[in-house]
Parts: structure tokens; sequence; C-alpha cells
């Protein structure tokens, strides 16, 4: 087997990288319209002309091997140590027709490593519609290198690019531009001491932390003797580089790259002009984020009813078909239960990741983050962390690590700090029903109380992210240097096929790893719900018969079995009526009688098994925390929710599902369950305004997610972080609920 | 005084000067802001904070104080 060809696709932000990447490797990584989507190394398999393999790696874009943020610095961490696993045998530099000067800048620095390097001209689709015509020819021989023009739209030079990668040993691979002649002296200098190594390589690795600090490992060291020039002395210079770069490209353009700006047409200028309006700007942001919590109140309540109906019909199913014993029981009521919790709420997360999507392909996103970047310093936070905060509404791991193209540390941390504030997707679920739970139904200037409630919840956790990020602001001593650029992407009609991709993929990522979680604890709650060691919990049935022939039916049973023996003497009279049958008097009181029996013994049941789980293994750890959550309005089945939710919010709904389902004997929707439910001693229902506000508030300021934890672990280096997020935000969210119910009770 | 990126109104166009050695973040120049290029006001954030220009075709935000720190000659016939 011959050696796979390391091949590394290197280019500025948003030129199409991932595009490219997604059409060499059929893979699906996330595109779109705003510079700093891919902010880590992604690895995939092509398969090229002759049987050869090439294996290809996507890097976040850069704009020059002069790093400022921490993705732009994988790259050159990359291209400067030769051992690297991945180094690459072949560059690959995307360009962007549009802005092809600008990318060109990067292209010279990478030919100047003596990398063999190809370049890819991209969206080729744009040329004519803005009047750009290329001499190809004439580009090949003046930048000495080989060229495929490619429109990953229309899927056209990805043979061309694939075809020259497996050439690659025919690339030339000498420098465009002398670096030296910046500075000679110091040149030779460095040319002296280090006979053996290349010469801008060296200049590159002295330079690199001029600007931004951390690249982690130096190839080379470098005697502190070449560092005398002080910083402000390498910047000038590095300037001059630049210049001279430019002046290199703009020669070799003026010949090649023509602009017809009269055939250029192009609806930037206009929509600019509004979209970034001082005051129709910020209309407009806000009508649409209010547009998308009515899409997802109204649009979705549809598919959501009926994945209710089907998991609460397939437990009931399960139930039947299976021969009954532990590993039924184990399915109906753990595994199904739990996983319907979840998987209940798809339409409505499938449709906030639709709506970020949409904003980040059509290239709005970059007029949010310029509209927001004045309002957001006095947090001390930068425009550019409106986008972690946006995406954060989807979920806070991602959003974190888009923080990384954050320019300036202390903005950065604060971001990162802040983020898990705004409202995941995985409080999502928990929201919505307790939502629909408590706050009645209602409208109000056309939006329903439910989604004007959930709207505030999504404010509140901005606004608690915006508030915590003043006081971070304040108390952090952190001296770094502001310093902002932000680069505004033409408008693209969103593609379908990159929208459609990462609905799906996100999705699915969602309800796999909030599903496996789900999976384990409902199959732990369900082992500890239904088994115990006491006599109360073995002799359950004796005792409860005993209650129910001394003392009765609890009231809400007796209340309950009134009210749907009337339901069911008015229903069938209506169908007699119906038919047109006279209904013989002694048939109606049989049937009645048959009814009422029935109906007994089911509250029978329903009081053995809620006896029985009080008294089984989960019944007792719950009544232990019981004094720690009773003051915020919750009973034990809540607090062993909220407890388990500390590994995942979206947990909450599942095992509030899965106790509930062990602790009854029929089959029904969760949110029926629910409401179902009341508080022992008031004999009021147990989700009413008081505890729903409660259970609101606390989810929406909680740290309640194990992954949240570890990737700011990772993207701050410590162990601080996290566990001051942790402690700080759940104390607050006990403090914050505990007064709201007080209050409120 | 000097004339700066700062003090463009919209719509405006000027074209760079040389400017003093080390002040410019050079990732700006990086991306086209160079001595002798053309620069366009395109837009002013409220609070006039960041201003969004477009420089020889590369359209970017930047703030203020960025924006003060680069000269500039106006060209007096724009806009277009
Ligand atoms: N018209 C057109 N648009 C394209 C083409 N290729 C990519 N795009 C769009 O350009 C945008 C950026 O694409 P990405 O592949 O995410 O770019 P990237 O270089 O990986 O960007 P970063 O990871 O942010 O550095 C997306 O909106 C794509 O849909 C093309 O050939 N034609
Ligand atoms: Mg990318």
């Amino acid at each position: 087997m011959s050696k796979q060809i390391k091949v590394a696709l290197i280019g500025n932000p948003n030129t199409g990288k991932t595009s490219v990447f997604n059409q060499l490797t059929g893979l699906k990584q996330k595109v779109g319209n705003y510079p700093g989507i891919t902010v880590e190394k992604k690895e995939g398999i092509c398969k090229l002309p002759r049987g050869v393999k090439a294996h290809i790696l996507d890097l976040p874009g850069t704009y020059s091997l002069n790093t400022t943020s921490l993705d732009e610095s994988v790259v050159v961490e990359l291209l400067l140590n030769k051992n690297d696993k991945d180094y690459p045998d072949v560059a690959v530099v995307i360009s962007d027709v549009e802005n092809l000067k600008r990318n060109l800048l990067l292209f010279t620095q990478i030919k100047d490593l003596k990398i063999p390097v190809i370049l890819v001209i991209n969206m080729a689709d744009r040329m004519n519609r803005k009047g750009i015509s290329l001499d190809i020819d004439l580009l090949e021989e003046k930048l000495d290198t080989k060229i495929a023009l490619v429109s990953t739209r229309k899927g056209t030079g990805i043979d061309r690019l694939k075809e020259l990668i497996a050439n690659y040993k025919s690339l030339s691979s000498s420098p465009n531009i002398d670096t030296t002649v910046i500075a000679p002296e110091y040149f030779d200098k460095l040319k002296a001491t280090f006979p053996n190594e290349d010469l801008y390589k060296l200049w590159l690795v002295i330079t690199q932390d001029v600007n931004f600090m951390p690249i982690e490992k130096n190839p080379i060291s470098i005697p502190a003797s070449f560092k005398t020039k002080s910083k402000s002395e390498l910047k000038r210079l590095q300037q001059k580089e630049t210049i001279l770069r430019y002046q290199f490209i703009n020669g070799i353009l003026k010949q090649a790259y023509k602009v017809d700006l009269n055939a250029a047409k192009g609806l930037r200028a206009t929509a600019d002009k509004i979209l970034t309006h001082k005051i129709f700007g910020y209309l407009i942001f806000f009508l649409i984020l209010l547009a998308i919590f009515q899409a997802i109140y109204d649009w979705s309540s549809y598919p959501m009813d009926f994945i209710d109906e089907l998991f609460a019909t397939g437990s009931e199913w399960v139930k039947d078909t299976l021969p009954p014993g532990v590993f039924t029981d184990l399915i109906a009521e753990g595994i199904l239960a739990g996983i319907g919790g979840v998987v209940i709420f798809i339409p409505q997360i499938a449709f906030l990741f639709l709506f970020i999507a949409l904003l980040e392909e059509s290239g709005y996103m970059s007029r949010v983050v310029f509209l927001m970047d004045r309002l957001m310093r006095p947090f001390g936070l930068s425009g550019k962390s409106v986008v972690p905060l946006i995406s954060g509404t989807a979920c806070a791991i991602p959003a974190i690590m888009a923080t990384r193209t954050i320019e300036n540390w202390k903005e950065r941390l604060i971001t990162i700090l802040v983020t898990p504030f705004t409202t995941c997707s995985a409080r999502l679920p928990v929201y919505l029903i307790i939502i629909a739970l408590v706050i009645p139904d209602g409208r109000f200037l056309g939006l329903s109380y439910q989604a004007l409630t959930l709207m505030l919840l999504y404010l509140l956790g901005f606004g608690a992210a915006i508030f915590s990020a003043m006081i971070l602001n304040k108390i952090m001593k952190i001296k770094t240097k502001t310093f902002f650029v932000m680069e505004m992407p033409n408008y693209k009609l969103p593609l379908l096929k990159n929208v459609g991709y990462t609905v799906l993929e996100k999705t699915k990522s969602f309800v796999l790893g909030a599903g496996k979680i789900i999976l384990a604890i409902s199959i732990i709650l369900w082992f500890l719900g239904s088994n115990g060691y006491s006599d109360d919990f073995y002799n359950a049935e004796e005792i409860v018969n005993q209650k129910i022939e001394t003392e009765g039916f609890t009231d809400f049973n007796l209340q309950n079995m009134e009210s749907s023996l009337t339901a069911y003497q008015a229903a069938l009279q209506d169908s007699m009526a119906l038919q047109g049958y006279e209904l013989d008097k002694q048939a109606l009181t049989d049937s009645l009688r048959t009814k009422a029996t029935e109906l007994r013994q089911k509250a029978k049941n329903q009081e053995v098994a809620s006896y029985k789980l009080e008294n089984s293994y989960m019944g007792l750890a719950g009544k232990a925390i019981a004094p720690l959550v009773h003051p915020l309005g919750y009973d034990w089945k809540i607090g062993i929710a909220v407890l388990t939710s500390f590994a995942a919010r979206e947990v909450f709904v599942g095992t509030l599902a899965t106790i509930y389902s062990v602790g009854s004997d029929e089959e029904d929707t969760i949110k029926n369950r629910m409401s179902a439910e009341i508080d022992p001693v008031t004999k009021k229902p147990l989700f009413n305004l008081a505890s729903g506000i409660s259970i609101l508030l606390f989810y929406a300021f909680a740290m309640q997610c194990m992954s949240t934890l570890a990737i700011v672990k990772r993207e701050t280096n410590s162990w601080k972080w996290p566990t001051a997020q942790l402690v700080f935000m759940s104390l607050f969210a006990y403090i914050v609920a505990l007064i709201a119910y007080q209050i409120l009770k | 005084m000097a004339t700066t990126v700062a003090q463009l109104k919209r719509g405006q166009r000027g074209i760079i000067k040389e400017f003093a050695d080390g002040v410019l973040p050079v990732k700006l120049m990086e991306m086209g802001c160079l001595p002798g290029n053309e620069i366009t006001l395109v837009q002013v954030a409220p609070l006039k904070d960041p201003i969004y220009i477009n420089c020889n075709g590369t359209h970017i935000a930047i703030r203020r104080s960025v924006a003060s720190l680069i000269e500039l000659e106006i060209i007096e016939d724009s806009p277009l």
C-alpha cells in the first residue's frame, strides 16, 4: 500500500475551505457565511485518481502567518513544525475570487516556507455577476504554482484539484519573495547563527509572539540575542514585509485580474444600509428574534403532540406484547419513558438550529456583531461575543469553542464564563413542559402568553450573562490591548443543502448525546425506583389495601374517579343518541357500575405503586434531599430530577417521566402525568405557578452540564474557572428560586 | 491636525497616507489597509462606533480607536 498524501487546506476565513473539504472527502463538516466557523483541525480521506489516497486536513481560516488569535495559531503551529504528524506534503491555499488580492498574501507566505502549494480560486460561480475575469495561465506562471478554478456550489473544478493533488511532486517549491530585503543585516546575522535553518521560518518563529502569545510548542529555540530587537521594531519589520508582499501581488494582478465594474451588481450596499441602520437595524434584529420564538411555539406543537402520543402508545404496546417481567418493565417504564422525554423536543430544537444556521449562512451574523460591538464593550465583551451568546442558545459547547475568534484574552475569558447563562436547547424541554403546565393560555398582542414567557426566559438568560460580564469586567485585573477587526462577508442566499446538513447533524448529536446519558440515568433510576429493602416496600399492597378500607381513597383519587365517571356517562349517552338508540336504564347503571369498579381498581393500583415508590431506594434518597428542595416548592421527586440533571439539564423531564411511570400503573403522556401530581400537604397541583416559576428560574441560572464544564476547563486550561462557574451559578440559582417561590406561594 | 478615517462621513472616500511605523495592527495591513489604497466609509454603528469601511474591496468593521490611527487624504468629489 502506498503512503497517503498529506494535504492541508489553508486560506483566509470564509473562503470556502470547509466546503472544499466536504467536496473532497464526502464528509459534512459545518459550513457558514461567517469568518471563523471552523476553529479546530478536522481530518478526512479523499480518493484520488489512479488509486492514490490523500489525507485531508481542514484548518481554521487565517489572514496571514502572523497570528492574532487562537484559532489562527493552529495553522502556524502546524506549518512551523516539520515533525508534526500532520505536517503537509502539499498545502492547498483556498482563495475567494472576489478577494483574491488579500488571499494571495497568505499564499506567498506559505510559498516562502518552501512547501509545495496548489492555489484554489473558489466561488467561480460569482465571477459573472461581479464582472471578474482572470488570466489563469499568467497567474500560474507568475505565482509559480498550479491553479484550480473551483466552485463548490456548482461542483466544478474539483476533479482538476484532485488531479493536481495526485501530481503534487511536480509542483515547484521555490519561494515567491525574498523576505530578507526588509532588513538585510538582521537576516545575515540570523543566517550566520543558524546555517541549517530556513530564514523565513526562523523569522516567523521569532515574530510569533509579537501580536499574540500562546504558541505552545516552539519548534526551534532561538537564543535570546535575536529577541534583542524590541517588539515594536519587529512589528515594523512585519509591516514592511506586508507591504513588500502586496507590491508583488499588485504587480501580478494588474495584468491577470480584471473587474468590470459596470457588470458588477450586488444588493450588498442596499441591504447593509437597512440591516446596519441605527434604528431599523436593531428593530429588524429584534423582530427576527421575536419571530423565531413564535415559530418555535406555533409550528412545532403538532409534531410534538404526535411524538408524545407515539411514546405513550409505544410503552403501552411493549407492556401488552412482551411477556410481563422485570425486563419489560425496564423497557416500558425506564427506557421508553426516559427517551420519550427528550425525543419529544426534537421539533423545537430542530427549528432553533434551523434559524441559527440561516442567520449564519446568509451573512447576517457579522452585521449583528457590528451593531452590538459598542453596546457590549461596557460589559467587558466584544461584538464578537454576540455570536457565542446567540449560538449558545443551541448549545454552550460549540459556543465556547466559537470564542476562539476573539482576539482579546480578557474579552474571550469573560465570554466563556458567561456563555452558559444563555438559554441552551437542553433547557428548552424543561421550560416548555413547565410553561405548558403553569402558564395560562391566552394572547397578548397576538403573541401567546406561553411564547412570551419563553422569550422572557431567553432575555433573562441573556441579561444574566451581560450582568455577570459587567461584574467580571470590574473585578478581573487582566491587562490586554483591545483590538478588533471583523470582516463583513457578502450576503449569500443560504444553500439549502448546507443548512439542512447543519440542522440534521446538530439535532442528531443532541439526541444521541442526550440519549446516552438519559438511557443510563433512566436505567439506574428505574432500578432504584422499583427496588427497596424495607417491610413497607415489600408489603405495600397490603398496607395500602388496609388504608383504603379504613380511610378510603385520597381526596384527589376520589375526585378523579368521580369526574371520569361523569365523563364516561356523558360519552355513553352521546354515542347512543348519535346512533338513535334509546338507552335502557338498567343497561346504563350496569355499565356505569362496571366502569366504577374498573376505576376503583385503577386508583388502588395507582396508590400501591406510588406507595411502593415512596419506600423504594429512590424514595428514601429523595426524602433525604427533600428538606433542601422543599423551600423551593419541590417535592422529593422533583428534587431527584433536579439532582440528576446536574449531569445534563434535559435529563429533568426524562427523570420525572421515569419516576412517574414507575409510580403509576397507567401509561399516559408525560404532561398529563405531571399535571395530575398533587402536593400531599396542600392537596393542590404540585406544578403550580409558584413552584413552576421557581423551577424555571433555577434552570435559567444553574450550571448543570458536565460537558460544558469540561470544555471550559479545556479552553481556559485550568480547573479554576469551571469550578467557579459551577459554584456561583448554582448557588445563585438556588437563592433566586428560593426567593421567587417564597414570594409567589 | 491630520484627517483620519475616524473623521470620514458616510459615503466619503479617502486615500491612505503613509503612516508612522508600528502604530497600526499588522492584521489591518494584511487585510489591505496600506498606504495609497482607497478607503470608503460604508456605515457607522449607533453611538458612532465601530465603523464599517470598504478598503480596496475588503469590507471590514473596525473600532474608532483604531480608525483614528489611519491618516488619509479625503477625495473631494465623493460620493460616487
Ligand atoms: N457562491 C459560492 N459560495 C460558496 C462557495 N463555496 C463556499 N461558499 C459559501 O461560502 C461560505 C463560507 O464557506 P465555508 O466552507 O464555511 O468557509 P471556510 O473557509 O471553511 O470558513 P471558516 O471556517 O469560517 O474559515 C458559506 O456560506 C458557503 O456556502 C462557492 O463555490 N460559491
Ligand atoms: Mg471552515
